[in-house]
């Protein structure tokens, strides 16, 4: 029988307002849309609640974004769970996402995913026990000119190597935000180790 | 209009009408799972798909609208090749569970798999398995079984407006499941079991008792609101196994309420098989010989102004029409059905139903609601208010308790000085009830039922006829019972009826005031629960009817009666539709029909009634209360002066029925409904986190 806890929202045991802050960035959300279609400021409302809430989403807080779009706090779920960003279980600190799909597999992402097992003691899909750390396995993330590809928070850390994994993630666990982008140096995605062609392009054409 | 060819057929259609109803016109029938006339078109089961000239791929009828001189096949070897795909891709993750499944013989899936299913299943893999839902004591969950149609989400979010149901996830996690496991919080939620087009949602109660070819089924009508919604009654012998309900589209479409649905199983407890006699303070079994000699040795000894009877809500026309000329006979005119004595008067029908039908109130732009919960007091009326409302351009306002009728409404106020207003104008909802084209005032009990209420009626009256509510063409004067017999009550004077002199008889109030005093000896209750009986003071109390409810606990005589699935019965709903139910099982035990037992004891009184057949009652029914005559039709009633004028107090208008679910005899007694009361109760004290 499958089953989807991850698909049923856990409480918080308190109640979840935005703060003023957060109320502001929604105003201008909802702003966006003509009057009586401010439910479709949904999804980035949910985004707002979830980093408000330390990266979950709680049955307040979907109660809370119903509340403020005047909309069934059922419609609200619906969209919540459809979408596997938005978490409906506490995660830890650090969401560590390691992509695994083909191009990043294909360049050692299972390698990664295995070092990040071993650095962290925990499985795939699980949070460690001071829950600093979640550990994900996702689709691709989209950056596959430079897998593999690990995503933690809003940052992209590319071109991981299994030999990069202890740094990063204690530097993470210290509560550092290690520099995102490309591991190995390597400028956005130009060729690893610099330019290798059109270097010979004169300084001034035609003449 | 367009024209298009359906299967070398050319036929027109009107614009904006979709492919499948373009078929449907043709007489062709497209197998589908999730498109429904009365929901919005989802187009997700992909079963209806036709073959369209010119178009390279197979189109999904439901979901594509028609244009001028579309050549449509649906019998051809590419429609059968993909609805046999769609149809392998429903059963990969369908059970074979059929023999154990409540919707066996009456499956969608099934019937359409035997057109379209292949013999064997090339699919090795492991089927995926849902964990089952609770959907509160109403309905029975099998998610492994549900094909994701979302017909009962569209469901309760568009008709019911109580968007509890929805689908979480997504592709294969996909489910279907209300908020946190929570009951569907909707009176009418029983519908989504009949629109499951598989065995996904199934009758709780009904689970696994019969299967519905071993079932005899009655075409019927249902009493426990005065909707007289029309059902189907599926019984097994002597037992009512289900409750279904039946096309009607001016009166509930294809919808029933949940107490309609589910208070069956209330005709199997606290039922009044054999009379009962009471001696010594107590009850005790009896034959019908001693009850009738002691009822007959009463009211002949007692003078005819001394003997009053009380027509109760699920009384069928004939009954209380046969209990009328006994009494009438016996020189009482001490006789009323309206137990919660409601100040409705007999005189003029206009005034006691609701004009303009129910669907009429697709019609209506503006309403007003005077006391009344129509959520509560019939679901089926609340839901047509709902259907007006979301086709636009419609305004609703309130005057009485606080309501939630899943749309949005206005509260003006909550008692008759906000009538009184609104009459003068002083309230700007007057402008928009005098500006529409087609206005609506619906009364309620609650309005009515408190001793200003002829005064209130008055005051609705003088408004209506100032707001043109009743003009050429439109009588949007509506009232709104709650009772099933009523308005056959009313239409056959069961009411005080007055002397030459202009002394009346008395009304429920006199009654009761007369037992106290002793001034009435003997009350007849023809299945009269709602009444005080601690107001009953020594008269003696002859109970006629079919449950040990609060009119039995305090009879001297039972006479036991047949509910309403146990006899031919005559009832006019609220509009003034006269309906017939028919008999779907035998009355328990020694209990007998209704007009039977009066006509009976009318012949040991010694003052037999002129009818020996149901038929021959009914002809002379109609013959004196000629809108009897025509079955299913509303009879347009003549306007006229009701009401007495005078002053209204300032008590708030309250709501008839504080719980939906046990409203009468039948419902009180019935397990299904006490679940349901129980989980209301518990949703509306939930405060917290629910939502």
């Amino acid at each position: 029988m499958s089953v989807y806890p991850e698909h049923r929202p856990a409480g918080q045991g308190e109640p979840f307002v935005f703060t003023a802050e957060m109320k502001a960035k929604a105003d201008a959300h909802i702003a966006k849309y003509p009057a009586g279609r401010q439910q479709s400021a949904v999804m980035p409302l949910l985004d707002l609640a979830q980093r408000q809430n330390g990266g979950w989403l709680s049955k307040e807080a979907l109660a809370h974004v119903a509340d403020i779009l005047g909309m069934p706090v059922m419609r609200v779920y619906e969209v919540a769970s459809f979408y596997t960003m938005y978490n409906l279980q506490p995660v830890g600190k650090n969401l560590v996402q390691v992509c695994t799909t083909t191009p990043c597999w294909l360049r050692g992402s299972g390698d990664v995913v295995a070092a990040c097992e071993k650095h962290l003691g925990i499985a795939v899909g699980e949070t460690t026990a001071d829950g600093k750390f979640t550990l994900r396995e996702v689709e691709c993330l989209g950056a596959c000119v430079n897998a593999p590809v690990v995503q933690v928070a809003d940052d992209y850390y590319e071109d991981v190597a299994v030999s990069h994994v202890p740094g990063l993630l204690d530097a993470l666990g210290r509560g550092e935000t290690p520099k995102a982008g490309s591991l190995i140096g390597r400028q956005t995605s130009a060729p690893e180790g610099g330019a290798l062609t059109l270097k010979d392009i004169p300084a001034k054409q035609g003449a | 209009m367009p024209k298009v060819t359906v299967d070398g057929t050319e036929l027109e259609i009107a614009a904006g009408s979709t492919v499948l109803q373009a078929c449907e016109v043709a007489g062709v029938e497209i197998p589908r799972f999730c498109y429904h006339e009365r929901l919005s078109i989802a187009g997700n089961c992909r079963m209806c798909l036709v073959e369209v000239e010119k178009s390279p791929k197979p189109v999904a009828s439901c979901a594509m609208p028609i244009n001028e001189g579309m050549v449509i096949k649906t019998d051809t070897p590419m429609v059968h090749k993909a609805r046999k795909g769609v149809m392998e891709m429903l059963l990969i993750n369908h059970p074979l569970d059929c023999p154990i499944c409540d919707q066996g013989g009456e499956c969608d899936l099934q019937d359409q798999a035997l057109g379209y299913g292949f013999d064997k299943s090339r699919y090795s893999e492991n089927k995926r398995a849902v964990k089952d839902k609770n959907f509160g004591p109403l309905i029975e969950t099998h998610m492994t079984r549900c094909i994701h149609c979302t017909r009962c989400v569209r469901f309760s979010t568009e008709v019911a407006g109580v968007p509890d149901i929805g689908a979480i996830g997504r592709g294969e996690h996909m489910e279907i499941t209300t908020y946190l496991d929570a009951a569907v919080g909707s009176e009418m939620s029983g519908n989504v079991i009949d629109l499951c087009p598989v065995g996904a949602l199934v009758s709780k109660p009904y689970a696994f008792t019969a299967r519905p070819w071993e079932l005899k089924k009655t075409e019927s009508i249902d009493v426990m609101d005065a909707v007289g919604s029309n059902i189907r009654i599926d019984a097994r012998g002597p037992e009512v196994m289900r409750v279904l309900p039946r096309l009607n589209e001016d009166v509930n479409e294809e919808w029933i309420s949940d107490k309609t649905r589910f208070a069956y199983d209330g005709l199997k407890r606290q039922r009044l098989d054999r009379p009962y006699l009471r001696e010594n303070g107590k009850l005790r079994e009896a034959t019908w010989d001693e009850v009738f000699l002691a009822v007959s040795a009463k009211l002949k000894a007692t003078a005819g102004d001394k003997i009053a009877a009380i027509a109760g809500d699920l009384a069928d026309a004939e009954s209380m029409y046969a209990l009328k000329e006994l009494f009438v006979s016996l020189g009482s005119k001490n006789l009323d059905c309206r137990q919660d004595g409601a100040k409705l008067d007999a005189t003029s029908r206009a005034s006691y139903i609701f004009n303009s039908g129910i669907a009429g109130i697709e019609q209506a732009d503006v309403v007003l609601l005077i006391g009344t919960n129509p959520r509560l007091e019939a679901p089926i009326v609340n839901a047509r208010l709902r259907k007006r409302y979301l086709m636009g351009g419609f305004k609703i306002a309130s005057i009485g308790p606080a309501l939630d009728l899943s749309f949005p409404l206005e509260s003006l106020g909550a008692g008759p000085q906000t009538l009184s207003d609104l009459a003068a104008g002083k309230h700007g909802f007057a402008e928009a009830l005098k500006a529409a084209k087609n206005p609506m005032i619906i009364v309620g009990q609650g309005a009515l039922a408190r001793a200003d209420g002829s005064a209130v009626l008055a005051a609705a009256r003088k408004l209506a006829e100032a707001s043109g509510v009743v003009k050429d063409g439109w009588n949007g004067f509506n009232v709104l019972h709650t009772a099933a017999s009523r308005v056959g009550g009313l239409d056959l004077g069961f009411v005080p009826s007055l002397n030459k002199d202009g002394q009346g008889g008395r009304d429920v109030a006199g009654i009761l005031e007369g037992a106290q005093s002793g001034a009435v000896e003997v009350v007849y209750l023809l299945g009269a629960d709602e009444i005080d009986n601690t107001k009953l003071g020594k008269a003696f109390v002859i109970y006629q009817g079919h449950h040990g409810d609060a009119g039995a606990h305090r009879a001297d005589v039972i006479l036991p009666g047949a509910a309403y699935t146990e006899k031919d019965g005559t009832y006019v709903n609220t509009e003034g539709r006269v309906q017939r139910a028919k008999r779907a099982a035998f009355p328990l035990g020694e209990a007998r029909e209704d007009w039977k037992i009066v006509r009976a004891l009318s012949q040991v009184i010694g003052k037999t009634l002129p009818f020996d057949s149901i038929q021959q009652l009914r002809a002379k029914m109609a013959a004196a209360h000629p809108t009897f005559a025509t079955l299913d039709a509303l009879l347009p009633a003549t306007w006229g002066s009701f009401g007495q004028e005078g002053s209204m107090d300032g008590a708030a208008f309250r709501t008839p029925i504080s719980n939906f679910y046990m409203t009468d005899p039948i419902s009180r007694a019935s397990v299904t409904m006490a679940k349901c009361a129980e989980v209301q109760s518990s949703r509306s004290k939930d405060t917290g986190t629910h939502g």
